[in-house]
């Protein structure tokens, strides 16, 4: 299974004076869920491009599963980036590797409850829908590690419970290595295994907490608002963050 | 708006009325009514002549639109994406687009012989420029969000040409493809004229010779209709097809 070993020593943007991300050091466990919190600007999104192997320029080592092969990544972004040009169908069979069966994409569009619109073309569709595609693009490939860039950032509050509950009944049944950014604490607590809180310039990891709340209670809302309060009481350092 | 569905019609009757009527009011030699000019485009139909030389021209037109639409969409793909590529062609490109069309078509004559290949040659010099300039906008302008998308996903460079490039260059390619073909057939004309034994241009310097006016005219008319067709059979089902994703 899938262990993540991230070292970036360094990572400074061209032109810039001081680097993003410094003496960073994060390990993963496989199928563990992971959110990353911070406020905008931190890093977050250079990390995940260095992660996803869209950034090489940084000094460090990532290691994400067995040494020497290409780990497939899953990546989910702050905007769905579906072609508008292909179907919903299209965009998804346009990732699977060649000796992969689309039987996986019947799959993952009915439990998405996309089947109907499978023909469709995104722009066609709300939001919230396109939101479901990217995230059946990415569990389509069967990632190694799925990286996350606030993908329900831009929706409204109860299309974004929907689409989250929807991530986690599909991470349940497929469970993967899963790193999750956001900057909204109840989203992370209600996802996360555990916690890691960042601080910006040089991004650096303040505190990495497990969520002690069992899956079957992620539901209640009084019980993740409890765990927040408690938080942000007992870490005066992620108050400051948020 | 129901009356705009027959303006198009109403012009062109309005077109062919006002050209009858300076035709019989001059009562010239060198502006024939438009009867006679049918009369002529029928008979130069019926022996074969016309459909000879325009499908001579309109084969030069075919290989040298294909040659030049290829090259340039792989020569402006490949500036558009790479700088250094770019800065050091651009001023090759700058000379290429502002060397007159004659010029070309003398020294490519003079240097390379009377022959079928100069002349595909001529015309493809004179049209790659452009293609080259209009797809090179178009890769600038391409969504790196969608890039990374499929570098993410490791899209080969085949699949993310055919899915990610070539759906957003559409517009540029359309634009290059009709101005493309005005272009081209305006040279192919001059290239005919001046060095080859068939087709329109060389039919048409004969005309010009005898002062023959009709003729001119109606081969010009069969010109026009058969870019119309193309534009209405080809370009435009393209076009509804390319963008039936649009909402």
């Amino acid at each position: 299974m899938t262990d993540v070993q991230i070292t970036i020593d360094n990572k400074t943007y061209a032109g810039a004076t001081q680097p993003t991300i410094k003496n960073f050091q994060l390990s993963l466990t496989s199928n563990e869920f992971v959110c990353l919190v911070g406020s905008s600007g931190c890093g977050k999104t250079t990390l995940l491009n260095c992660l996803s192997g869209l950034d090489t320029h940084y000094e460090g080592d990532i290691q994400v599963g067995e040494q020497h092969t290409t780990p497939k990544i899953g990546y989910i972004f702050q905007n769905p980036r579906l072609l508008p040009w292909r179907t919903v169908r299209e965009n998804i069979e346009l990732v699977l590797a060649p000796n992969q069966s689309p039987a996986v994409i019947d799959a993952l569009l009915d439990f998405m409850q996309l089947t109907k619109v499978q023909h469709e073309y995104p722009e066609r569709l709300s939001v919230g829908m396109n939101r479901r595609v990217a995230i059946i693009r990415a569990f389509a490939v069967n990632p190694d590690l799925l990286l996350m860039d606030e993908p329900f950032v831009s929706l409204d509050p109860p299309t974004a419970r929907d689409v989250r509950s929807l991530l986690l009944q599909l991470w349940q049944q497929r469970p993967h290595t899963v790193l999750f950014v956001t900057h909204d604490l109840r989203e992370a607590i209600t996802l996360a295994d555990r916690l890691i809180f960042l601080a910006s310039t040089p991004m650096r990891v303040i505190s990495d907490i497990v969520v002690p709340i069992p899956r079957t209670q992620r539901h209640d809302e009084t019980a993740i608002e409890s765990f927040r309060q408690q938080l942000l009481n007992n870490y005066p350092d992620i108050k400051r963050l948020l | 708006m129901q009356s705009n569905k027959y303006l198009p019609s109403l012009s062109l009757v309005i077109f062919l009325a006002l050209w009858q009527a300076v035709a019989s009011y001059s009562h010239s030699n060198t502006l024939p009514t438009p009867q006679v000019v049918a009369i002529v485009f029928w008979q130069a139909i019926v022996s074969g002549q016309l459909p000879f030389h325009l499908g001579m021209t309109l084969l030069r037109l075919v290989i040298s639109f294909t040659i030049s639409m290829l090259l340039g969409c792989a020569i402006g793909i490949a500036l558009g994406r790479n700088k250094a590529l770019n800065a050091f062609f651009d001023n090759w490109l700058v000379i290429f687009l502002n060397v007159p069309a004659l010029v070309t078509i003398i020294l490519c004559y003079v240097w390379f012989g009377l022959v079928e290949s100069t002349a595909i040659l001529a015309v493809v010099i004179n049209k790659l420029p452009n293609v080259i300039v209009t797809i090179r906008e178009g890769t600038r302008a391409l969504d790196t969000d969608l890039m990374d998308m499929a570098r993410c996903y490791h899209f080969s460079k085949t699949k993310t040409l055919r899915h990610v490039i070539l759906p957003q260059l559409q517009p540029f390619l359309m634009g290059a493809t009709r101005s493309g073909l005005a272009l081209i057939w305006k040279i192919i004309l001059v290239v005919e004229l001046l060095g080859r034994s068939n087709g329109m241009g060389y039919q048409l310097h004969l005309f010009f010779q005898m002062f023959d006016v009709a003729s001119i005219l109606a081969y010009t008319i069969a010109f026009v209709a058969v870019i119309q067709l193309i534009e209405c059979f080809i370009l435009k089902p393209l076009d509804k097809k390319a963008l039936r994703w649009r909402r």
